[in-house]
């Protein structure tokens, strides 16, 4: 019954498992790489002026001025996108759970769900440019929102989906035994008992929306103004790195690295940010 | 009467919360030992303390002693995957493995390299399932999945695997308490058949059960353990009022 | 005369008003919930026929197979062949899966089956950050790390070491290729692979594994024989999941791999993906007879290989929820 160190069946054992923590050491050693990275080339040129003023004559030949175009610009797209998408999402992942349960409608509308989310961004931006062709519409805030909106709408719609579908069932039942509708479950029950979860959906919705850059290349179009209208074009944060990457300029090119700290920085703030907010909503809900 | 398990000071510890306390404790060998007592006195935390499957819950604590064949089992040293082949287990609910029947039983033998020709395996799969009562009602269908027996069947099939790997004490964690009356017979009859060959340990709930199997007995409280002796004298007898009041029906 | 406190005041007759506007409110509610759902499906429909519908001018002008399989892509002389973005969109996305596979099997299989509490607490935060990052982040350190390390590493090593062999041969030495897509496409798509499996792994009951240690199994030996079996056609499907993440990536792709149209030889050679070649091209050149309805046609494909890709992991996963 001794241990025997060099026993087949438990060197395969160790083995193993010296190869799956060294995975996981990878995979952290790779984010360590990125975070580094961005930090390292991106810090140096990140200066007040970056995030406070929009670009001056010159700036994309490494002049004065800064992305607060599109800093504002990305965060209206994403908050527009995310509020319209929210319009859409809760209603179906309330109806998905609390009316249709596992029946097969619901089953469809799931796996159309699933199936948008697949849909890559880049898609849906060629489609939503052609759609704006054919409506002699032209790249504008509202047309980046509806379109970033469709990239959230899945994201957010699953995300709640599966937050709700974790509610116990007694809690709807009590209520239901007291004789209430559905839709007062739904409102005064699973809202306020999977709003921790709920808002972490939207804010998952949001950090992916901000950072897209396929969706809103063609239909948002880029601007150095800060957007004052639904109907003008917009700068967005994304397509900043995007763009100035692509100078030759080596001061634009810094400030490209400097774009993309700007959003990571964002991007993680929402991200951490979601969590400490469920956390406190937690305490609100019945355990 | 030799002791095959010596329990000496054991402690279990569920994060913050005692399951068991000072449990010392001796089973004897080749005798069907049952462990009784109220729902949530450390019954199967005891049980399992036999095999280490303690340890497979996060933030359990163990401390003391537990010998088999005057061997601590929880000692730095010791092959945990050796235990268990040796301290076999038949669960709660019948747990079929999701392969055939045949494989279900070979499985064990195969991990621990048991045998060396297939002719070998073929002739102890059916070894072990004459032994467990099951042969006759799966000879012509041993490569159907396990899962298309019935829950009497396969709870048989579950004792034959584990007879399969040869061990010397076999774990019963109330191993009937989700069969019909019928396959629980059944279950029971075996066990009484085996006892002569191997140790037997069995938590149950039910107090007929324990009249019907037990050569021995330990009766738990609280964690702790109340009472143990000799299953006749227990049940006649009790020396302790908790033990009394158990079997006078209180609980 | 004094109230009696327990009786209610509410009278039958405003009782019965009530319930009915109440049973009206929920009616409503039904439907108007009912007809937001229509919209997922639809949104599908739309999307597939207006893309069928711009690129139709170029479907039904040439012939699918030479659309499909031509390697002349001359738009201003009105040749279109994908055969090169198709394959550099391959190319890419199974470098990058192929990549990704063993360490997501491995770091979930231990999440899952090894890790405890603490571990868990620490990966969580590691792949949630991963999952977030925005591709464009992506692209700019795959642009500032990955492809100089292809380029003045991971190259001539493998030009040295493999070099007689054509697919890791170094003809274009630049660093953007196949391989720099891969390894940032790997990096992206890793979280969402391990999520995957990781929640395929929790499905099984903990039973099954307890009923392979009790026999005196270890535990990679229960994972390998007893598990992996059962979750193998769970492991495809999350595969498939993140082959098609990878397949229709476009910005972090773009950035690193070089977009020249050509098929590719060799890791290191570069390539032009359909979604670069949309985001490239698309908007501008319009006065080019028929581009526009040849780069919605590649959108067009791009979307039916993603569908087809999706379909298949949701209906394969769904066994695995219940």
């Amino acid at each position: 019954m001794r241990l025997q160190p060099w026993n087949r069946r438990h060197l395969i054992e160790r083995i193993m498992q010296i190869a799956m923590i060294g995975s996981l050491v990878i995979v952290g050693l790779c984010l360590g790489a990125i975070l580094w990275t961005i930090i390292a080339r991106g810090l140096p040129s990140l200066t007040w002026q970056m995030i406070s003023q929009t670009p001056k004559g010159g700036f994309y030949m490494g002049k004065e001025g800064g992305v607060l175009n599109a800093i504002l610009g990305s965060l209206y797209l994403a908050s527009g996108a995310t509020a319209l998408a929210i319009v859409f999402a809760l209603p179906i992942a309330l109806y998905l759970q609390t009316y249709l349960a596992t029946s097969g409608w619901a089953q469809l509308v799931r796996l159309a769900l699933d199936v948008l989310w697949g849909i890559p961004s880049i898609v849906y931006g060629a489609f939503g440019f052609t759609l704006m062709i054919v409506l002699g519409v032209r790249a504008s805030l509202l047309a980046g929102i509806i379109v970033l909106a469709l990239v959230e709408l899945p994201i957010m719609t699953r995300a709640m989906d599966e937050v709700i579908r974790r509610l116990p069932r007694d809690l709807a039942q009590a209520a239901l035994a007291l004789g209430s509708t559905k839709l007062e479950v739904a409102l005064r029950v699973v809202i306020p008992q999977t709003l921790p979860g709920i808002v972490t959906a939207v804010l998952l919705a949001f950090g992916r929306g901000i950072g897209d850059a396929a969706a809103v290349l063609f239909t948002a179009g880029y601007t150095d103004r800060i957007p004052t209208s639904l109907l003008r074009a917009t700068a967005s944060l994304p397509l900043a790195v995007f763009f100035q990457l692509g100078t030759p300029y080596p001061e634009v090119r810094e400030r490209g690295y400097a774009s993309a700290l700007i959003l990571t920085i964002i991007v993680l703030l929402v991200s951490f940010g979601s969590r400490w907010l469920a956390a406190r909503l937690q305490r609100y809900t019945v355990k | 009467m030799s002791a095959h398990i010596d329990v000496t000071n054991l402690n279990v510890f569920y994060g913050k919360q005692q399951a068991l306390t000072n449990v010392s404790i001796s089973i004897p060998r080749q005798q069907i030992t049952v462990i009784m007592g109220p729902s949530g006195c450390g019954k199967t935390t005891l049980l399992k303390s036999f095999n280490r499957f303690l340890e497979l819950t996060d933030g359990t604590t163990i401390t003391g002693a537990v010998h088999v064949d005057g061997q601590n089992i929880y000692a730095g040293d010791v092959d945990v995957t050796a235990v268990r082949k040796r301290v076999g287990l038949l669960a709660q609910r019948p747990t079929p493995l999701p392969m055939s029947i045949y494989d279900n039983v070979c499985y064990g033998m195969s991990i621990h390299q048991m045998r060396t020709s297939k002719a070998d395996y073929t002739a102890a799969v059916q070894h072990y399932l004459e032994l467990a009562g099951l042969w006759d009602e799966v000879k012509t269908r041993l490569h159907e999945p396990a899962t298309s027996l019935s829950i009497g069947q396969q709870q048989r099939l579950c004792l034959a695997r584990g007879l399969a790997v040869e061990p010397e004490v076999i774990l019963g964690d109330e191993p009937t308490s989700a069969l019909d009356p019928i396959s629980s017979q059944h279950i029971e009859k075996r066990m009484l058949e085996l006892k002569s060959q191997y140790t037997t340990v069995i938590v149950t709930h039910t107090l007929r059960q324990a009249k019907r199997l037990a050569d021995y007995v330990i009766f738990m409280y609280m964690g702790e353990v109340v009472e143990a002796g000799v299953a006749r004298e227990v049940f006649s007898n009790p020396q302790q009022e908790r033990t009394r009041q158990y079997l006078e029906g209180v609980f | 005369m004094a109230q009696n406190p327990i009786q209610s005041t509410a009278t039958t007759r405003n009782q019965r008003v009530v319930v009915a506007s109440r049973r009206r409110t929920d009616t409503w509610a039904r439907r108007v919930f009912f007809v937001i759902t229509v919209l997922p499906i639809g949104l599908i429909a739309v999307v597939l026929i207006g893309l069928l519908y711009r690129s139709w001018p170029i479907l039904s002008r040439y012939p699918l197979v030479d659309l499909l399989f031509g390697v002349d892509w001359k738009p201003s002389e009105g040749r279109f062949g994908f055969y090169s973005f198709i394959v550099g969109t391959v190319w890419v996305t199974v470098v990058g899966v192929g990549l990704a596979i063993p360490p997501c099997i491995l770091v979930a299989i231990y999440l899952a089956e090894y890790a405890g509490a603490r571990i868990r607490l620490l990966a969580k935060p590691i792949l949630d950050v991963l999952a977030a990052i925005p591709p464009v982040v992506y692209g700019v350190w795959g642009l500032l790390s990955v492809v100089p390390l292809v380029e003045t590493v991971l190259g001539p090593w493998s030009q040295q070491l493999l070099g007689f062999w054509g697919l890791f041969a170094v003809q274009q030495p630049t660093g953007f290729s196949v391989l720099a897509g891969g390894i940032v496409l790997a990096v992206m798509i890793t979280p969402l692979i391990i999520a995957v499996i990781f929640e395929i792994f929790n499905t099984v009951p903990v039973d099954l594994r307890n009923a392979s240690l009790a026999i005196g199994a270890t535990r990679w030996e229960t994972i390998q024989r007893v598990l992996l079996p059962q979750v193998m056609p769970g492991i495809i499907a999350a595969i498939v999941l993140g082959a098609s993440r990878a397949f229709g990536e476009t910005i972090a792709v773009l950035m690193v791999v070089g977009n020249i149209a050509q098929v590719p030889h060799s890791l290191f050679d570069a390539a032009y993906p359909l979604p670069a070649l949309i985001a490239n091209n698309y908007g501008e050149m319009m006065s080019i007879p028929l581009y526009d309805a040849a780069l919605l046609c590649a959108a067009l494909i791009l979307l039916v290989i993603i569908l087809l890709f999706n379909i298949f992991a949701t209906v394969v996963l769904k066994r695995f929820v219940k």
